[in-house]
Parts: structure tokens; C-alpha cells; sequence
């Protein structure tokens, strides 16, 4: 029944402690062990979430739906300029949805291991699943406020002038591939600025600076043709670029095909998840003793 | 069923301390380190602080070379002073920490109990908690299902199980935190100090539950400064002392060795400078006596006559609230009192603001008092929930003599530590 440990070897379940040298083992099976933990942490850190607030889960919706509106007024003169040949609050909708859970992750997953301090130095387990269930929790709040989506698209739809009609596509079944790719993305910023800022608090101040720049390289008020066509694809290593992007595309039949920008925008994703996995098991090492 | 189940190997764990800089810093050295700190930082930011075993000046080896075996269904006690290794022993049998050299065996399934109530959400209600605090110990849903209904009557909170713990008192908070980790069922079962926590009735609750756990069979590692605890509940023990496993052995003669080494046994204890850690300042501990009436040292003292013990420190700058008292313990490890010197309002009143200086704080335990046997006086300087200065809990032991005590025409052992002169009326009510 022991789950192992990246310096641990299982057999006839006996379970080794000794010090790891070295890059050491992903040893992902022990998510898999914990699975159950998982899922807790995921639900407590949503329940924690909203108590206490007098609107409760409303802010899922709240929040992406006042930025629109700021937006919208800012750059789109509410719902009557249409931007890309779509009303500017669908244009920008559809942007925020991906990158409002990003963003959210990034936050509560960067900080997740200081809050839980209490946790690492008392009981084992992967300590993974702290970032990890901090972004799933965000995944929720996805869900909700897509639904505020789905009404505007509606809305749009019937509206004759609007300049958007909403057509079924293949490329609808891309959708849950684009949600995994921001997850992916966010993870992988998550493993690397959560276990950073065990070591060295300043990530912690750093986080809404980031989140402001990579909002700005992110197209979400404005659209990535916007950028020169030779850039595009130096534009795309900031994988949100292919989400963004990628959402628009399948639900509103955006021109921009997600095409080579996608494929570097994935690659991209990828290394950095794979790349955080690695450091933060690195680190995970002296958790316990420099948090 | 001479099956080993903890298999300790040459263990050893080193930690980073900060260190002060050992020299003048110059205006280039400081530009010098501005510039180059960025890259040093992502340098420890990539490769992560070393885990290599160094000998540098700034580290310290919380615990060293200790290997041991333990059988299953062994209960085994670890003993040692605060300081001693033991949380860091338990922090890597349970995986918190890893070690830095050495290693350790464990066959079956560990569950750890360093701290009661870990992962525990003032927002969530008792019944959340449960469910949550249970998962982080390794439990299964299916596990916490059926064990629930138990976990909830041994915890005695039902009206409130769906309250938001942070409305409990501290009292049903401990009893909701233990009851989820009393019903952990691991092969072995890692315990630090978590019973030393919550009120008389609450720890016999909890020791009824250890020594039930101990009777079923697991294997149990015991950490506790109760000494009367770790007597009853384990049959072999460890000491600890400065990292270092200084004694393996029956319990019984663990205990004696761990209450009489380190002792001071003629009556008076000094610190030397270099005894005193850092964060002690200002407060400079010099001496603990114990004088009898004719104001001699003294290690023994009659059960029937006063004796005075004298707390001498320096101040090297003023303290205000501050307050220097001592413990009497039995070495078994039980208070038999706790008194300090500014315990009387008018003392409280004059010694609000202690100025610099040098001190003697003094005080008589009446004749009377105390039972026979051997005492340990424990040292303590601090101001009320703000910090504490020093600390010593083993001082000095004394030996008190019951010659001329009362009911000494019987010669049997006396139960507790004290032994008053009561003054008893017989009435005789049928004439």
C-alpha cells in the first residue's frame, strides 16, 4: 500500500528513504496513489473560496463579465463597433473565459505551497497536488461563466446586425483540447513560480507583474492579426496566444487559423510543463525545510 | 514475529543555519554582491540548495549516524531534549524531510501524526474537515465513509458537525482533529507530542486510544517529554541526545538514564557564556542554587525544612514585563508547581520595567512540601505571550529526605509529590 517517493524503491513493499542525488525520478505514479487527495484539495480550495462572500460563486461570472464591460467601453464602444467582423464583447468574451482561469491559476497556484506551508512541514504526500488543485479549482468557475458565453453567443445570434452567425463545426470538438492546453500552460507557470517562491519569496511580489505583462503579449482585447505576419510565429511561443486564439476559432469562426501558431504555441506548453515537473520535483526536496 | 519493520541505517539530516558575516563588510563588497546577486540567486533558483552533505561553517547536523531496529508490534518511546533530533527523526520517517545521509526501511503502510488537525479549514465544517484532514492522512473516501459515524461520536461534537470549525471552541476543535487521526489505521504509526496538547480529560482520551492502538498489534514510534506516558505505553526506548542515539534500551532504564544525565547534582548550576544561545540577550543567565537555612549549597534537603533557591542573571539592557521563574518537576517529568518571581501584584507593580543589571531572584519552598524522592528544577525567563528569553528544563536535581515527615512511623512509599502537614480533628460522634 506505501506510495513511493522519487528517492524511494518499492519492493515487496518496503519502502527506501535515502537521499536523492541527482535529477531523480518524476515517479508521476504517486499522483495516481493520492488521487483521492486530489480531488479534495481541488473541492476544499473551491468551497474555501467563495465563503464569506455575499455573492458567493457569482464572481466567476462577475469577474470576466466586468472586464468585458471595462473593455468593451474602452475599446469596442459597448456592443456597437464590431472588431474582426464580431461584436467587440463576444470578441473579447471568448478571450477572457481561457485567460481569466489562467491568470486565477497562476495567482493561486504561485502563492498555493506558503499558504499550505503548515501542511508540508506536518505529513507527507506529493506536494504537487498543492499547485495542481489550485488550478483544477479554477476549472469550476471556467464552467460558470461559460454558460454566460453560451447566452451571449445566443444573443448575438439572433441579433441580424450583429455580424456574427454561430455555425456547428468540426472545429466545436477542438474546444476541450484548447481547455487542457491552458491547464497545461498554467500548470507548468504554476509548477515552476510555486516551487521559486519557496526559495525566494520575491516571486510572490513578482506574480501580478507577470500576469499584467503576459496579459498584454496575450491577444485578448485586441486580435493577433494585429501582428505583423512575420512575428506571428515568435508571437506564439507565449502559448495563451494559441489558446486565445484557438477558442476563438472554435466558437465564433475566427479567420485566424490556428495552424503553425498552435503548434508552437503547444510545443511550448509542453516544455514547460515538462520542465516544471522536473524542477519542481528538484526542489520539493527541501520543501519542508526552507518554507 | 521477530520481523523487522523499521530498518534505521546511519541516518543522518543537516540543516542550513543562517550565519552572521564573519568580517567587516566594505562599500565593494556590497556593490560586489548587489551585482552579482541576481545570478547567484537564479543559480540556488535552478539547481536548488545543496543536499550534499558539507561540513562548512553555517550548517548543523540535526541528527547523525543513528540507526536502530524496531520489531513489529513494537511500541518504541524516543526520548531526548528539546534540541535532541527527535522531530527531525520523525519528520524523515514520515517523509516530510528527506535525509541527508543514511537510510531507513519501512515495511507497511506509515501514517504520521506529527501535529493534530493538519490541513484542517477554519471555513469548513466539522463534517468537511473530516473528509479533508482524513484524505491528507492517506485515508481512502471509502475508508472515511465507513468510519465516520465513530470518528464523530469519539469526537463528541455531533450538534456541531456542520458548523464551520472556526466556531468551535479549542477544546472541540483538538477533540475533532485527534478523533480523525485516532482513527487511522496504518501498520506503523509515527506520534510526535501531539497528546501534550488540550485539557487532563483530553489527554487520558488520547492515551486510552494510544495504548489500544499499541494492544492491537502495530507498530508504534512514541515521541513525548511525559515521561509517565512513554512508561506505560512502550517497552523499549531510544535517547537522544544531540542528534546523536546515546541509549537503546528497556524503557524503564532509558528513563533513568535520560532523568539523571545532563543533571547538575551538587546543588548549583552555572552557564558559561558559550552555554547560552543568542537569542537569550539581553537576559544572561549565571547561576541556579539551592541553599538550605544556613545558607550552604546544597543537593539533598530535609522533606521538613525550607530551602531557597536563587536565580542569578544579568540584564545587559532593561526588559520590561520580564519575569524569571522556576519549575519543580519529578523526574518523571510531571509540574509539581510553576512560580515566578513577580507573581504577587506589589512585586509585579515595583519590577514592571527591570533596568539593566545584575540580579538575584530568590525564593523559599516551604518545609512541609514536598514527598521524598528526586526533583528537577527547571529555569525560565520570559515576558507574558511576547518572547521567551531562556530556558532550561533540567537544571539542577534535588534529593529530598523524608526523615521526621509526617506519617514517616509507617515506613511505605507515600503517593504524589507533595507531603503536607495537615492538621487533622477526630471527633468521635457515638458517645
Amino acid at each position: 500500500m506505501a506510495s513511493i517517493l522519487s528517492s524511494t524503491k518499492k519492493r515487496d513493499d518496503v519502502l527506501v528513504i535515502r537521499p536523492t542525488r541527482g535529477v531523480g525520478a518524476l515517479n508521476l505514479r504517486d499522483l495516481w496513489v493520492y488521487r483521492e487527495l486530489i480531488y479534495f484539495m481541488t473541492w476544499r480550495d473551491l468551497k474555501v473560496r467563495y465563503k464569506q462572500t455575499a455573492l458567493g460563486a457569482s464572481w466567476a461570472v462577475l469577474q470576466p463579465v466586468l472586464r468585458m464591460v471595462v473593455f468593451s467601453l474602452l475599446f469596442g464602444g459597448i456592443a456597437k463597433l464590431s472588431y474582426a467582423g464580431l461584436p467587440y464583447p463576444l470578441f473579447n468574451f471568448t478571450a477572457l473565459l481561457p485567460w481569466t482561469l489562467f491568470a486565477k491559476a497562476l495567482g493561486d497556484a504561485g502563492r498555493s505551497l506558503i499558504t499550505n506551508r503548515n501542511m508540508i512541514t506536518k505529513v507527507y504526500f506529493p506536494r504537487m497536488i498543492i499547485p495542481l488543485a489550485s488550478v483544477l479549482s479554477g476549472v469550476v468557475d471556467f464552467a460558470i461563466a461559460f454558460a454566460v458565453l453560451i447566452v451571449m453567443m445566443i444573443y448575438y445570434h439572433f441579433q441580424s446586425n450583429s455580424g456574427f452567425h454561430f455555425v456547428w463545426s468540426w472545429a466545436l470538438l477542438a474546444l476541450p483540447l484548447l481547455l487542457l492546453l491552458a491547464l497545461v500552460t498554467a500548470l507548468g507557470a504554476s509548477l515552476w513560480l510555486s516551487a521559486a517562491n519557496v526559495i525566494y519569496r520575491d516571486v510572490g511580489y513578482m506574480l501580478p507583474f507577470l500576469t499584467e505583462m503576459w496579459f498584454f503579449i496575450t491577444p485578448v482585447v485586441y486580435s493577433s492579426s494585429e501582428i505583423p505576419e512575420k512575428l506571428r510565429l515568435v508571437y506564439a511561443i507565449n502559448p495563451m496566444t494559441g489558446v486565445v486564439e484557438g477558442f476563438r476559432w472554435a466558437l465564433l469562426g475566427t479567420q485566424t487559423a490556428p495552424g503553425p501558431m498552435m503548434i508552437v504555441s503547444t510545443l511550448v506548453a509542453l516544455i514547460l510543463l515538462v520542465t516544471g515537473l522536473f524542477y519542481f520535483r528538484r526542489m520539493e526536496r527541501s520543501f519542508a525545510d526552507e518554507i | 514475529m521477530n520481523e523487522v519493520v523499521i530498518r534505521v541505517d546511519k541516518l543522518g539530516k543537516q540543516y542550513r543555519i543562517g550565519l552572521a558575516p564573519d568580517r567587516y563588510r566594505t562599500l565593494r563588497d556590497t556593490v560586489v554582491d548587489t551585482v552579482t546577486l541576481p545570478f547567484r540567486t537564479a543559480r540556488t533558483l535552478l539547481a536548488g540548495p545543496s543536499m550534499r552533505p558539507g561540513n562548512g561553517k553555517g550548517t548543523i547536523w540535526a541528527l547523525r549516524d543513528v540507526s536502530f531496529e524496531v520489531q513489529r508490534g513494537q511500541v518504541l518511546g524516543i526520548i531526548g531534549r528539546n534540541g535532541a533530533g527527535k522531530s527531525t527523526l520523525l519528520k524523515i520517517l514520515s517523509r516530510v524531510t528527506e535525509p541527508t545521509e543514511g537510510s531507513v526501511e519501512l515495511r507497511g503502510r506509515v501514517g504520521a501524526l506529527l501535529e493534530v488537525g493538519t490541513g484542517f479549514h477554519l471555513e469548513l465544517t466539522g463534517r468537511e474537515n473530516i473528509y479533508l484532514n482524513g484524505a491528507i492522512l492517506g485515508m481512502k473516501r471509502t475508508e472515511i465513509e465507513r468510519k465516520f459515524d465513530e470518528i464523530v461520536a469519539f469526537s463528541e461534537v455531533e450538534q456541531f458537525i456542520d458548523t464551520p470549525v472556526k466556531r468551535y471552541s479549542s477544546g472541540m476543535y483538538l477533540r475533532l482533529a485527534f478523533a480523525v487521526a485516532a482513527h487511522l489505521e496504518p501498520e506503523i504509526l509515527v506520534v510526535d507530542e501531539v497528546l501534550a496538547v488540550g485539557d487532563a480529560e483530553f489527554q487520558r482520551k488520547c492515551l486510552g486510544k494510544m495504548s489500544d492502538v499499541a494492544q492491537e498489534g502495530r507498530t508504534v514510534l512514541f515521541v513525548s517529554h511525559n515521561m509517565s506516558a512513554i512508561l506505560r505505553l512502550t517497552e523499549r526506548a531510544i535517547v537522544l541526545e544531540k542528534g546523536k542515539l546515546v541509549m537503546q534500551a528497556p524503557t524503564a532504564q532509558a528513563v533513568d538514564y535520560y532523568m539523571s544525565s545532563g543533571f547538575s547534582d551538587i546543588g548549583e548550576r552555572q552557564w558559561q557564556p558559550e552555554e547560552v544561545p543568542a537569542d537569550a540577550a539581553p537576559f544572561i543567565p549565571l547561576a541556579l542554587r539551592v541553599k538550605d537555612r544556613q545558607g550552604r549549597v546544597v543537593d539533598t534537603m530535609r522533606s521538613t525544612e525550607p530551602i531557597t533557591v536563587e536565580v542569578e542573571y544579568k540584564l545587559s539592557s532593561p526588559i520590561t514585563g520580564l519575569r524569571v521563574g522556576i519549575y519543580l518537576l519529578t523526574l518523571r517529568g510531571e509540574y509539581v508547581f510553576t512560580s515566578f518571581d513577580i507573581d504577587q501584584p506589589e512585586k509585579f507593580e515595583l519590577y514592571g520595567a527591570r533596568p539593566a543589571g545584575h540580579y538575584i531572584s530568590r525564593c523559599v519552598i516551604p518545609g512541609d512540601f514536598l514527598n521524598d524522592g528526586r526533583y528537577a528544577l527547571a529555569v525560565n525567563a520570559s515576558t507574558f505571550r511576547m518572547k521567551r528569553y531562556f530556558q532550561d528544563d533540567r537544571v539542577l536535581a534535588i534529593t529530598v529526605d523524608g526523615t521526621g515527615a509526617p506519617g514517616k512511623q509507617w515506613p511505605e512509599p507515600r503517593l504524589g509529590p507533595v507531603r503536607p502537614r495537615l492538621e487533622w480533628q477526630i471527633e468521635r460522634l457515638n458517645v
